[in-house]
């Protein structure tokens, strides 16, 4: 008797779905079980015609131009060339020994979800209650005047990914975001951006289940094996649920009851919702290889991925990215593989690979980390355009989040995402001097009125980075 | 297993020269940390262990020698648990701290060193010759005894041991102390009564007021001034209340760990010559004592006089490297690129009392690093380092897993073959 009247909820996501970024050209059976009740309602600021002029670009898919110039329109990248003029009423920036580039996008952040300051009240970024808290959506927890966000802005991030912490197998939905200080998080919601499911492999789920609540065995999971399992058993749940929907849908079947946990691993399976997965050893990367084949889903992006050196030729094969610090190794068993030259190699095979922060201080300077992991590279032997490397900070983290048809690199009609460097931005020397995003200038480092502070931030000691 | 050829050809030369015949080593910049000042194609000759001359002109003849971008002395790391910790998240690999310990100032950090420990390697291979490393605070806001080290992952290359003793206060000091502030300043001056005192309140018991007897005993030279006292705090009011301390106890020798809101009391840290260790990239209000965290910091504190040593507390085991480039960022932020230098190389040696390192001097031990490019620029790294005159290996279990990884081509055999 409900088939026509579909719940509120579902006709929302009949309708969201497709401007979800993936709706066209779908099969019925295909219509995600995602939904947006909480949509963005970000919207670019105001933004005249801007010309830089006589800078190093960097296109962000690889090319190089000296002397060259980006013309940014309507929030747009409009052009990007050596010689371009400006139209009437444009404000030309000279940026004659400057480098411009995309702006950096951190595909794994926690800012928001664990704000500044870190207080006991502020621990909101892990739903540690369950291994399997599919149900949460991260942007639920996101502070919006986390002062984190600021600081990431005056470093050239001009989207980054917030995800939920990784004790869980499946940890919950994250968000992308558009770094643009907000009242609310529906403000910084990238529109359009695909949703995103946070899993985790190997020591943390086992860690925080198996041996975490001061009983002997803790529950599951408490091993390795048992991580696999719990991915299997929730996959095989979401499976029939997606099933009795799909059948909803082609009129086969009554409405099944909604359940906020499947509905996210449901939208896993359509490939509707990106699974970014923590995980740092390689067998265990290979294993889920397998695990996603087994139920026809793709793992968007391996997250820390501290080994992903050893199987770069497999995650190459398989078509999947590596989000990767540069040099962080050791602090525990599952990093102690950690080498300098992780990226590079990665990057080597084939395979996609991606700078992220996983810190609210590594996501400062994604671009010292890539150049640290470049460099390293180079004197291993592999020996990569720092022009090609840079994909690793704008290009590669967009398509781990479905974005980058939108932005992540400066190509017409993309999102005027640009960053202004006082040098090359491989240099330790080198700051960000201005940040557009969609084309406003939301941040300048010698104009201190274009420089965001957080409520938090006001009437301290401290008011911002550099009071 | 591709490796930059000078490395394979400083190795061919040096390893059978041993300690006793002079190397000359050739900089296109020479960066001394005297009044020297940066040299243009210096000319650093150490032999035997020492450093016989620094100067410019030509290398003499007859000798071995290393052509490098950049000659530096070794870096010395002011603050880390380099060595303590081979695994920190695994509670059997991990020496730092014992919160099930009925000690806690007599804890000696040396107990736990392991010249094999991986991170030793990781970390010469970055260019630090030398470590100041610290114990941590569980069980108490005193930590224990702190040692000095080099980075030769040989047997004996703890060269002071007991060389500081190492307090937390702040927050982290209040939370182990019971709970506040109050509670750690209670306990510290109780614990100085307890030294004070010692004699007469040890007569009967083992324990005293705060300290137990093994403890008090640790503790005595930090309380008569004979030890360095470094004390981990952050926010501008724990600065001052360390100070108006030291003002109440002036032979004290203390420096700062931390100290993210010390310019904002730097005109007084220099009025009292108390040195500081700070992370140069804390720049956010991460807890309640860092409101005033700004990446200026150690430009400032530096620009009102104080002594600043720069290091990475975020992972202080295994990243204590990292140093260098939190310390370029802090010239990037307003610091002078010589002082900077000097943060990372005669400041520690100053605030450890490390006699003839952290510089480029005849008579100075030759502690000596050549670099591919500016010591401080993210794209360098040292393609030859030097510690009591004798060429280190640049290899670290790092560059062995890299090598082996290199091709993944199995058609053979495993990889697991390939070493």
């Amino acid at each position: 008797m409900n088939k026509l009247l579909l719940s509120a909820g579902l006709g929302l996501c009949l309708v969201l779905s497709a401007c979800g970024g993936s709706g066209d050209g779908k099969k019925k059976s295909d219509v995600p079980r995602i939904f947006d009740p909480f949509p963005s309602t970000y919207a670019a600021y105001p933004s005249g015609a801007t010309l830089i002029t006589g800078a190093t670009v960097l296109d962000g898919k690889g090319g190089l131009i000296e002397g060259g110039s980006v013309l940014i329109e309507g929030g747009k990248i409009k052009a990007i060339g050596a010689d371009l003029t400006a139209p009437e009423g444009a404000t030309t920036i000279n940026a004659a020994g400057k480098w411009v580039t995309p702006g950096i996008i951190d595909n794994h952040s926690h800012l928001g979800a664990y704000p500044s300051p870190g207080v006991e009240a502020h621990g909101d970024g892990n739903e540690i209650s369950g291994p399997v808290t599919a149900e949460v959506w991260v942007e639920h927890s996101v502070w919006p005047q986390d002062p984190g966000f600021t600081r990431a802005l005056a470093g050239g991030i001009t989207s980054l990914q917030i995800l939920p912490g990784s004790a869980n197998l499946f940890g919950g939905r994250g968000v992308v975001l558009k770094n643009v200080p907000a009242r609310t998080v529906q403000a910084m919601k990238f529109p359009g951006a695909p949703h995103t499911l946070k899993m985790a492999c190997g020591e943390n789920p086992k860690r925080v289940y198996g041996y975490g609540r001061g009983a002997y065995p803790g529950g599951a999971p408490y091993s390795r094996m048992g991580n696999v399992a719990g991915y299997r058993t929730a996959w095989i749940q979401a499976r029939d649920y997606k099933k009795k929907w799909d059948a909803f849908i082609d009129g086969t079947g009554d409405e099944p009851a909604r359940d906020l946990e499947l509905e996210t691993l449901a939208g896993a399976l359509s490939g509707d919702i990106l699974v970014h997965m923590h995980c740092y050893r390689a067998d265990e990367m290979a294993i889920i290889l397998d695990l996603s084949q087994e139920f026809g889903y793709k793992v968007a992006s391996f997250h820390h991925a501290v080994e992903a050196y050893k199987i770069a030729d497999k995650l190459a094969e398989y078509g999947t990215c590596s989000s990767m610090w540069a040099d962080w190794w050791g602090f525990k068993m599952e990093a102690y593989d950690g080498i300098r030259e992780n990226i590079p190699m990665v990057h080597n095979a084939g395979a996609c690979a991606i700078v992220h922060s996983d810190s609210d201080i590594g996501i400062q300077r994604l671009n010292q980390e890539a150049a640290k992991a470049w460099s390293d590279g180079k004197r291993a032997g592999i020996d990569i355009p720092i022009e090609v490397a840079w994909q690793w900070l704008s290009l590669n983290p967009a398509k781990s989040l479905g974005i980058d048809g939108k932005t992540g690199s400066l190509e017409p009609g993309k999102m005027a995402d640009v960053v202004v460097w006082s040098a090359n931005p491989f240099s330790v020397y080198a700051q960000a001097e201005k940040v557009y995003i969609d084309g406003a200038l939301m941040y300048d480092r010698n104009d201190p009125a274009i420089q965001p502070v957080m409520d938090f931030e006001l009437g301290q000691p401290g008011e911002g980075d550099r009071k | 297993m591709i490796r930059p050829l000078i490395l394979s050809l400083a190795a061919l030369c040096l390893a059978p020269l041993g300690l006793t015949q002079p190397v000359a080593i050739i900089g296109e910049k020479v960066w001394t940390g005297t009044a020297q000042g940066t040299l243009t194609n210096g000319v650093v000759v150490i032999d035997d262990g020492r450093i016989v001359s620094v100067g410019t002109g030509a290398a003499p003849a007859g000798m071995a020698q290393v052509q490098a971008k950049w000659v530096t002395p070794g870096l010395i790391s002011a603050f880390s648990r380099t060595g303590i910790a081979e695994v920190p998240g695994e509670k059997s690999a991990n020496d730092t701290g014992a919160g099930g310990s009925p000690f806690s100032a007599a804890l000696n950090a040396a107990d736990g060193f392991n010249p094999d420990a991986t991170p030793i390697a990781v970390t010469r291979l970055e260019g630090f010759t030398r470590i100041a490393v610290a114990p941590d605070a569980r069980s108490k806001l005193f930590a224990g005894q702190g040692f000095l080290a080099d980075t030769s992952g040989l047997p004996g290359s703890i060269f002071k041991q007991r060389a500081f003793a190492f307090l937390v206060l702040g927050e982290r000091g209040a939370a182990l102390s019971g709970g506040s502030r109050p509670a750690s300043w209670t306990a510290l001056r109780g614990a100085f009564d307890d030294v004070r005192f010692f004699t007469a309140r040890y007569m009967t018991h083992n324990d005293g007021n705060v300290l137990t007897r093994l403890d008090a005993q640790a503790f005595m030279p930090a309380v008569k001034g004979e030890q360095l006292i470094l004390i981990e705090a952050r926010r501008a009011s724990d600065l001052e209340a360390i100070m108006d301390f030291k003002q109440e106890n002036p032979m004290l020798k203390i420096a700062i760990v931390g100290a993210d809101e010390g310019w904002r009391v730097a005109d007084r840290l220099a009025a009292m010559n108390i040195p500081v260790i700070v992370d140069a990239f804390s720049n956010l209000p991460s807890t309640f004592s860092q409101l005033a965290a700004t990446s200026e910091n150690a430009a400032r504190l530096a620009e009102a006089g104080v002594t600043v040593a720069i290091v990475n507390l975020d992972d202080s085991s295994h990243q204590a490297r990292l140093a260098a480039q939190i310390a370029g960022n802090a010239v990037a932020n307003g610091l002078p690129f010589d002082t900077a230098m000097q943060a990372l190389t005669t400041a520690p040696a100053r605030i450890f009392g490390m006699e003839g390192l952290g510089m480029l001097a005849p008579g100075a031990r030759a502690d000596v690093v050549a670099w591919d490019g500016d010591p401080l620029e993210i794209t360098s790294a040292p393609t030859a380092v030097f510690i009591d005159g004798v060429s280190e290996p640049m290899e670290s279990r790092q560059t062995r897993l890299r090598d082996r990884y290199l091709s993944l081509d199995e058609s053979e055999r495993p990889l697991a073959y390939r070493r």
